[in-house]
This record gives structure tokens, sequence and C-alpha cells, in this order.
């Protein structure tokens, strides 16, 4: 005998016409989630850039950055972005209401894209260090030899070879990032766990409501495993006959054909 | 370029260069040390436009690092080297010592000495026309389609047109390094460096590597080797240079080489290759 009887009606319904608000905290979810994780791989690679500085004040400021973020929470990161810097610097860096693009979006929806974008970036530079760093040395001699400048044998050469070897792990970081804007609920943004976090106050079913969210989340993070999936065969695929346009997106750097 | 060749090599009995000819390659008492171990001690090494020069030597006597200074893939810590009578990686100061070339400098030299690995370094996520059009098209600003021709026409001579569309992957090693000469050829070089060029091949490849290389010396590029293939320096060679221990030790036509090498360690050498 379970402790509890399960309310079937309402787990059916939290799963297959889950209504009101819940809709609009699903397209809050993975709008944050996509906007964190593209902004956490452009500072991933400027990280990784300014890791290699010759100047040491740089390297040092990068450094110190990347052990921040690296080795503290990211619910400590997350509230000390959204409460913490307003008495940090004496005024509201994330006010109710922020108008970015034309678009309305609150101050909590903001700080929290501010702290997931940071933390993504320190964990995105290494795992961009290591993609750069796992293609053959001769790649980049090769290219040199041609008459190459670094800069453009980066881009033509080494980046379109890394970005196969960094697709994996990216993909792991984004399947955190769908799960880690939950933690956002905290800082009152009204996303999935948000949403079934006051379901809950009013309702009092946790078992029904948690399953209906983690349901949602199952169902995010595996629809990601299968773009992933075709990414990865799209890359692969530049080997035997096809270029990679996705090189692009997810790198942001140029591998337009030219042939 | 008046410093007095040093290291007295045993040479054979020629003349010095013609001050008018102007030597495509020009080395002179050139070090270069990896942290403490100095691997060159100061070598020299003069090359005439159009001539053939394979250096031959035991494996870490500094050869392949000496051709790796020629195009400056390293940096050299004393002497100097000139191609085609420019100064190679370096700038000279008013004060006449040397400092490193901007980098644009360095690949503007580079793009016109065709350097080929050893392990052949080809571009895998390019198939073999594109890495044989993508230095003239990026490097040189050749327009797209006579790019195309001018790299379909070099895979022809090396013999692989039909491995045009081919990705390194799904080619031999010894086609591999045939396309990686290509893409040497394609910036249109004046000067061709060889580093071991067959030495990473299964045998029964090695020949149609030496094929395109003795067909590119018959054409009259200058080209300096790096090679254990004796054969190939008795035919295509113009001159043999013996590096032992970081310096030119015996240099010399390949008769002077195969008939009476002067110098002990060339003998035990040559006779354990030959």
């Amino acid at each position: 005998m379970l402790a509890i009887s399960i309310d079937w009606g309402l787990l059916y319904e939290r799963i297959f016409s889950p209504g009101g608000a819940f809709w609009k905290a699903l397209a809050t979810t993975v709008g944050i989630a996509v906007v964190s994780e593209t902004f956490g791989i452009i500072l991933g690679f400027v990280t990784w850039l300014s890791s290699r500085s010759r100047w040491w004040p740089i390297r040092a400021v990068t450094y110190a950055y990347m052990l921040a973020f690296r080795g503290t929470p990211l619910v400590v990161q997350v509230f000390f972005i959204y409460f913490g810097t307003n008495l940090f610097l004496g005024f509201a860096l994330f006010p109710r209401e922020i108008v970015v693009f034309g678009l309305e979006v609150p101050g909590a929806v903001l700080a929290g894209v501010v702290a997931l974008s940071l933390n993504e970036g320190a964990y995105m530079s290494e795992i961009i260090r290591a993609g750069i760093d796992a293609v053959d040395r001769g790649q980049m001699e090769s290219a040199l030899s041609v008459g190459m400048t670094r800069r453009l044998a980066m881009r033509r050469i080494i980046l379109p070879q890394a970005a196969r070897i960094i697709v994996p792990p990216l993909g792991n970081q984004f399947n955190y990032m769908l799960k880690g804007t939950s933690l956002l609920a905290f800082i009152g943004v009204y996303e999935l766990f948000r949403d079934a976090q006051l379901l809950y106050a009013r309702n009092f079913q946790p078992v029904e409501v948690f399953i209906g969210v983690a349901f949602w989340y199952l169902l995010l993070t595996t629809l990601w495993s299968l773009v992933q999936v075709q990414i990865e065969r799209r890359l692969g695929a530049s080997e035997r006959g096809e270029e990679e346009p996705w090189s692009k997106r997810l790198l942001g750097i140029e591998a337009e054909s030219r042939i | 370029m008046n410093a007095p060749p040093t290291g007295a090599p045993a040479r054979g009995p020629e003349a010095p260069a013609e001050p008018s000819t102007r030597l495509a390659v020009s080395a002179r008492d050139v070090r270069k040390r990896f942290g403490k171990h100095e691997v060159l001690h100061g070598i020299s090494l003069d090359v005439a436009g159009g001539d053939v020069v394979c250096v031959i030597g035991p494996s870490g006597s500094g050869k392949t690092t000496f051709l790796r200074c020629i195009n400056h893939l390293e940096r050299i810590d004393e002497g100097r080297i000139e191609v085609e009578g420019e100064l190679m990686g370096y700038r000279e100061r008013p004060d006449g010592t040397l400092e490193e070339d901007s980098e644009t400098e360095i690949a503007r030299k580079r793009s016109r000495i065709g350097f080929v690995f050893q392990r052949f370094n080809l571009w895998p996520h390019k198939t073999a026309l594109q890495n044989v059009i993508e230095a003239p098209i990026r490097v040189r600003g050749v327009e797209d389609g006579s790019a195309v021709a001018e790299g379909e026409q070099l895979l022809a001579r090396v013999g692989l047109e039909d491995k045009r569309d081919a990705y390194p992957d799904r080619l031999s090693g010894g086609q591999q390094q045939r396309v990686a000469i290509a893409r040497a050829l394609a910036m249109q070089p004046s000067l061709m460096l060889f580093d071991e060029p067959t030495s990473a091949l299964d045998p029964e490849m090695i020949g149609e590597v030496l094929a395109v290389m003795q067909e590119l010396a018959g054409t009259g590029m200058t080209m300096i080797c790096v090679t254990h293939e004796m054969g190939f320096a008795r035919e295509a060679a113009d001159r043999i240079a013996m590096v032992e221990d970081g310096l030119i030790i015996e240099e010399g036509t390949p008769d002077h080489f195969f008939t009476s090498p002067q110098h002990e360690r060339t003998q035990q050498f040559l006779s354990k290759i030959l």
C-alpha cells in the first residue's frame, strides 16, 4: 500500500494539458537557457583568448574569474548577482523591469542570464582550450608554411577541427544549463520550477506537481540530446563530403563554403 | 653575406659562388638551442637557384631542425638565413643586430617557400582540392575559379586528378604526401623544402612520392631535401650535405659521396644505409 494515493487526474493534467502560466514559464526556461548558453560560449571564447594574453594583468583577471565561477555554487552566484550587486554598487543594477531591445524583461531574468552566462563562460573556456589543444600541432605548422598568419590559420584550419571535439562536452553543458535555470526560481523568475512551486503552495500535492515538472525537464533534455546527435553527425560528415554550417552557429566562427 | 663560412666543411673542389648569381638560400653560422641543449652549432649552407641539395645524416643530428629554421618554423639563436637575398624571419636593426620580423612579413616570406612534412599534415576537414586551393585563395588572393583550375592542374601533375573530392582519411599515405606537395606548389614557391617526405610511408608508396619529387627537380625547382633515400639523392641531387651533430661535415656531388667520401663519419653512415 502506498502511503499517499496519487491524484492521477492532476498528474495527467500537469503532463499533458498544463494550463495557466505554464507555457509562458516553459518559454522562459528555454529562452533563458538558449540566451545564456550563447553568451556563455562567446564569453568562453573571449576568456580563452584573454587567458593567452601577453599582459599578465589580463591573464590574472581571467584566472581569478575562472577560479571564482568554477569554485563557488551557481546558486550563490545567482543570489550575489541579483541581490549583492545592488548593495555592492550602491544602485539597482537589476530593477524590477528593464527594457532590452524593446522587450520588457524582469530584472530578475536579466540577473539570472548574467549569472548563468558568467558561470557557463568559465566552463566553456576550458572546453574550448581542450578542443583547440587536441588539434595536432602539425596542422598549425602546415598552415603557417603556406603563408597563413596565426589568426587566419586559427579561423580556417584549427577552429573547424576543434569544433568537432568541442560539441560533445558543449552538449553536456547545455543539458546542465536547461536544468540550471531552475535555480532562478529562488530569485523570483517565473520559469518551470517556479510555476511548479507556486502550484504546490496552493494545492499541497508535491508528488503530482514535481513529477509533472520533472517530466518537462526530461522532455527538454531528451529533445536536446537528439539535436546534439544531429549536430555531431553534421560535423563528422564534413570529413565525408559536407561543409560544416553548424560550426558558425555553435562557435561564431566563419566556415563559409567557397567551393 | 660577407661573413666567411665557418666550420670548415670538407668541401669538394668548388669555386666560391659568383657574386653575380644570387643564392636561393644562404645560411650563415646558424645556431639553435632548445633550452640548454644546442642542436645546431653554427651550420652554414649555400644553395644556388635551381639546385637540388639532399641533406643526409643520422637522426638527431639536427638536419630537420635546420630545415625548419629556413622557413622560420623555428627561431634561430645566432647566425642568419637569407632566402632569395632576403633575411628570413628577422630584420636588421640600424646597429646591425637582428630582431624578429612582424608576423605578416614572416608569413609573406614563408608563402614563397614550400614545405613538405614527414607526416603530411594535410587538413582533414578539407578535400584534396580544398587543401590545395585554400592558401591560393586566402593568402595569394586568387579568384575561386582560377584557383580551382590551378588546383586541378596540380593534382593532375601529382597523378591525383581523380582524388579531387576525396578527404585525406580516404587517401593512402603516398597519395596524401602527393597532395601535400601539390598544396605547397600551389603557392608558386621559388624554393621547396622536404623534411623526410618518405619516412612515414609504407615501402611500396615511397616510389610514387620520389617520382613526383624527381619530376619537380627536373623542372629546375630549387629544393632542399632531408632524406634517407640515397637512390633519389644519386639521381636528383646536385649536391649532398652530410650533417653530423649540428654541423655540415662534408659536402659534395653525389659522385663524390658514392665513390670517395672523405670524412670517416660519412663513410660509416653511408656503409650503414647503402
